[in-house]
């Protein structure tokens, strides 16, 4: 019996279904927290299934890179995802050239102030320089973010999990925030959440409001450019 | 579905040789996105000699709609990598949490903002030029 069980626990380890079927029943049940208690931002469904799969690994000593194995046809969409953003951006396009300085000002003032407060931040409270690097770019989408923290010396694995908190503090205080400086406008809202917070951002931003959601898109995509050509230019100029 | 589906991985494809043969340090997906935006351009200028963003194939918004509705499920897998760093992310904890939410939550706002009195600055003037409603509904 117990030699059964072994057999089917080295099955699933080594076959991709045991993560892929975790992600998304974890993914399920973080949605169904935050329906059944009031959509509340806070509870947001990326956090909750971080916390449940990450949980279950830790208890059933599966480590990171074996979950993943199964997990990565799942972060693999992230690429075709982003690609699909150019319909809601299309659909917006009058919008978009119509308000075209504003987006560029906007754009460069919250990527530079995005980054360079996280770091500023960290440093002033005695941050790692590992840390203080790996935090930089955690603003953009995590493949972009990844790329450009391993460029100037960062960890990209760590960076990814920054990026990922940055969206789901943004997904679960942005609506609170956009509220206290009272913007009402659905293309500024969405525009900061891209900008700030990327797909998780744009992901909540969608779930408001398509105007919003497109100009979420639109901030992610041009934030994603301007970090990975800025940021390691900034960081040459500053660290030679 | 299969159609769309294939397109969008062909313009991602596209991106990702584009940024390896150019040596770009954008990511290739950004370069597929920018790319699909202009077909999207192109198709309707040729088509109808105007574009106003009402005209998306069916099958590829409902197909873009299917995966974005579900956008934030795509990042569970890297975000699971919390446990990889717990260490260090327990023995900087202060400075970490401080630096996210307070960038974060600056970055949101001053952007929303900027965008926003810009806007409305812009519109004012439009409205004043043209003398008629083209200032925009707040």
């Amino acid at each position: 019996m117990s030699a059964d069980l072994h057999e089917i626990w080295v099955y699933l380890s080594a076959s991709p279904l045991a993560g892929l079927t975790l992600t998304l029943a974890a993914y399920q049940a973080g949605l169904w927290v935050f329906e059944q208690f009031g959509r509340r931002p806070v509870l947001n469904p990326v956090l909750i299934a971080v916390l449940l799969i990450a949980g279950l690994l830790t208890v059933a000593g599966v480590d990171y890179r074996t979950y993943f194995d199964g997990a990565q046809f799942v972060h693999f969409l992230l690429g075709p995802a982003t690609v699909a953003l150019a319909v809601p951006l299309y659909r917006q396009f009058h919008q978009v050239r119509r308000s075209a300085l504003a987006i560029v000002v906007a754009l460069l003032t919250g990527s530079a102030v995005s980054a360079l407060s996280a770091v500023g931040i960290a440093w002033a409270l005695g941050a790692s320089e590992r840390t203080l690097l790996s935090l930089a770019p955690k603003s953009v989408t995590s493949p972009i973010a990844m790329g450009v923290s391993e460029q100037i010396g960062g960890l990209p694995s760590l960076t990814a999990v920054f990026v990922i908190l940055t969206g789901i503090i943004a997904a679960s205080l942005g609506t609170w925030v956009l509220n206290l400086v009272r913007v009402k406008d659905w293309k500024a809202r969405g525009f900061g959440m891209g900008v700030a917070a990327h797909g998780i951002g744009t992901a909540r931003a969608l779930q408001v409001n398509e105007v919003a959601g497109a100009f979420a898109g639109l901030g992610m995509g041009l934030n994603g450019l301007a970090t990975a050509i800025l940021l390691p230019v900034l960081y040459h100029l500053i660290f030679g | 579905m299969l159609g769309p589906l294939t397109l969008l991985l062909f313009c991602q494809l596209a991106g990702e040789l584009i940024a390896r043969l150019l040596h770009l340090p954008v990511p290739g997906p950004v370069i597929g996105m920018v790319l699909l935006f202009a077909g999207l351009l192109v198709r309707s200028l040729l088509v109808r000699g105007q574009t106003d963003g009402a005209d998306v194939p069916m099958p590829l918004q409902e197909t873009a709609g299917g995966i974005l509705r579900h956008l934030s499920l795509l990042f569970v897998p890297a975000g699971v990598g919390v446990m990889v760093h717990i260490h260090r992310l327990g023995a900087e904890a202060l400075p970490i949490a401080a630096a996210l939410f307070g960038s974060t939550l600056l970055g949101v706002a001053l952007t929303a903002w900027i965008m926003n009195a810009l806007m409305r600055r812009s519109a004012s003037t439009d409205a004043t030029t043209d003398a008629g409603p083209a200032g925009e509904k707040q």
